[in-house]
């Protein structure tokens, strides 16, 4: 019980960083490497708000949400898209050198030291079935199921899903019908930050904060999204939720020594067997 | 034909062969030249990447497929290098070529299945593979060493009873194999399977529609690009006789990438450039370390925006257009 509800708590942060892959992947059909950036850059500006400038937690979350979306869109707009190459190889080498910045200017900021997040309520377990969770997880399951449901909203019943819907689907024809597809991939962009910076905000204060925090988490998530099928919301939930399941069992009766491998190791194995993933078309 | 068409005909059929005159000349002289052992040290380390870098550079610039795990290969080939030797006490010389063998089998197992994939598949399986073997070298420490670096005393190479000990003789072994190892390059680019693979590059559908077996290209040379990187490897070990797991993480692999793209993708000379310039960057912004990465971020989006080809690559095309007008027009010139 505690391991499944440890899984399942790792495995919502990775389904919304699978997310935020998905949404990028489908309006640009690129795999955006600043995704686990975004994790990181979540995790400091909200212990900026909240630490150093004293403000409310939920303003904090608010606050470091939105920074991080409006610093993704700034990527889309500043980098991807001058790019005067429409190469797959010459975007996704983008996207790690913009990374690779990233966290230089991470790095250059907040130092080098690990930080403690404040959890959004208390450090007081909860004994629940013969299980401790903290407050925190139950803060991210909830988060997460709630992001999940508006990310749905926005899909099903907004123009801009619509907009970023009609993209994905066909890029060309979303031009001549009119939409501003530039824009619509800045929103893109921006709803990854949100999700990422999102993920960085509710996991930081389990595993502390520094400036590269992200990259295994994110990549961990990236994990996710293709073991459910790259490009699928359901699959990157679901895939997210499997890989957290399946690395705290591992942990749990295994080794914790090669937690983290565990992750790749079955997603290699995925894309032996069965490369487009578990909710691939 | 005035001298200087003469000089260009000439420089035409025989450019590759000239160069590499010219390049092994520049070897041989270098030491005569500069005999510091920091500076020689130093180059001793870019040929070393030079090496991976001329794999790297024929899968991802000719075949353009994605690999982000290369320092994996790379690592492979160090640790098995040291192991066999350290171990098993076999000779330095066999156990590199073994390793090297090994190495190929292990990358045609992951590249069997994984090449038929593209792009971001190709690009996670790579980097999945990377992690694993990062993790299972700083995890596995009765073998590997943990993350202290490999126990035991590794023999520098020798050759007949002269050991390369010293940064002059290594620097002669390790520029000759890079020597080799260009030659080899070069010549491959030009035969029928470097011809496939451009094609392949371009577009799949029309290789494999003129009857390149698209998929059996790339994993020949993805085994190949392995090959190269556990051969640097095994040099890194009996080397600098030291290793331990930091040298092969996945940043490790992104720095190679960023040094194919400097030089240019599908250029064998250019790979040498990336490779010297991202090598030596960090001893020569030393003051800088802490915006080491910035500097190395800004380099590779920079040349991405403006030379997607590659930044040699970039300029030359560049020249040989502004040249080409020219001769069209007289008049603007």
């Amino acid at each position: 019980m505690q391991f499944i509800l440890g899984g399942l708590t790792s495995g919502a942060i990775y389904a919304l960083i699978a997310l935020g892959f998905c949404v990028v992947n489908n309006t640009m059909g690129i795999v955006n490497f600043v995704q686990v950036d975004f994790v990181s850059l979540g995790g400091m500006l909200f212990y900026t708000c909240v630490v150093m400038y004293g403000f409310p937690i939920s303003v904090g979350v608010v606050g470091a949400v939105a920074g991080v979306a409006v610093i993704a869109a700034l990527v889309e707009l500043l980098a991807l898209r001058p790019a005067r190459s429409d190469n797959q190889l010459v975007l996704i080498f983008l996207t790690i050198g913009v990374s690779i910045i990233m966290r230089g200017v991470m790095k250059l900021i907040w130092g080098e030291n690990r930080m403690a997040v404040p959890s959004l309520s208390g450090d007081e377990p909860i004994h629940l079935m013969g299980a401790t969770i903290m407050p925190q997880a139950i803060w991210i399951l909830a988060l997460t199921a709630l992001a999940i449901i508006l990310l749905i909203a926005l899909f099903r019943y907004t123009s801009i899903g619509l907009a970023m819907r009609g993209v994905a689907a066909n890029n060309r024809a979303a031009k001549i019908i009119g939409l501003n597809t530039g824009r619509v991939k800045s929103m893109s962009f921006a709803l990854a930050g949100a999700l990422g910076g999102l993920a960085g905000i509710l996991v930081t204060p389990l595993t502390t904060l520094n400036y590269d925090v992200g990259v295994l988490l994110g990549l961990k998530g990236f994990a996710g999204a293709i073991l459910g099928g790259f490009g699928s919301f359901t699959g990157a939930v679901i895939g997210g939720l499997a890989l957290g399941l399946m690395e705290s069992l591992t942990a749990g009766y295994f080794s914790s020594a090669y937690k983290d491998v565990v992750a790749f190791v079955i997603l290699l194995i995925v894309l032996f067997i069965r490369p487009k993933g578990i909710m691939g078309r | 034909m005035s001298p200087a068409e003469r000089i260009r005909f000439f420089w035409t059929r025989h450019g590759n062969s000239c160069s590499l005159a010219l390049f092994l000349i520049a070897i041989l002289t270098l030491p005569l030249i500069q005999d510091n052992p920091y500076y020689l040290g130093l180059s001793n380390q870019v040929a070393i990447n030079v090496i991976i870098v001329l794999g790297l550079n024929l899968f991802v610039g000719y075949a353009g497929q994605i690999s982000l795990g290369h320092a994996a290969f790379f690592a492979l080939g160090a640790y098995g290098s040291a192991i066999l030797t350290v171990n098993f006490g076999i000779w330095p010389w066999p156990a590199m070529f073994v390793t090297a063998a090994l190495v190929g089998l292990v990358a045609l197992a992951i590249g069997l299945p994984t090449l038929r994939l593209s792009g971001h598949y190709l690009a996670m399986a790579t980097l999945g593979f990377n992690i694993v073997v990062y993790t299972v070298l700083l995890q596995w420490d009765k073998v590997t060493g943990g993350p202290d670096g490999f126990i035991g005393i590794i023999e520098p190479l020798s050759v007949g009873t002269l050991p390369m000990d010293t940064e002059i003789r290594f620097h002669y072994l390790v520029w000759g194999m890079v020597f080799v190892l260009i030659a080899l390059c070069l010549n491959l680019v030009r035969s029928g399977v470097g011809r496939s693979l451009a094609t392949l590059a371009a577009d799949e559908r029309a290789a494999s529609a003129l009857g390149v077996n698209t998929g059996l290209a790339k994993v020949k040379i993805f085994a190949l690009s392995a090959v190269f990187a556990s051969l640097a490897g095994s040099l890194y070990s009996h080397c600098f006789l030291f290793i331990n797991p930091d040298t092969f993480s996945i940043f490790r692999s992104i720095d190679f990438v960023i040094m194919v793209v400097v030089g240019g993708l599908g250029s064998v000379w250019g790979g040498l450039f990336g490779a010297g310039l991202i090598t030596c960057l960090p001893e020569l912004l030393d003051a800088f370390e802490a915006y080491k990465d910035i500097i190395h971020g800004l380099i590779l989006v920079l040349i991405l925006l403006f030379f997607p080809q590659g930044f040699v690559t970039g300029l030359m095309d560049l020249w040989r257009t502004r040249r080409a007008l020219k001769k069209q027009m007289p008049d603007n010139a």
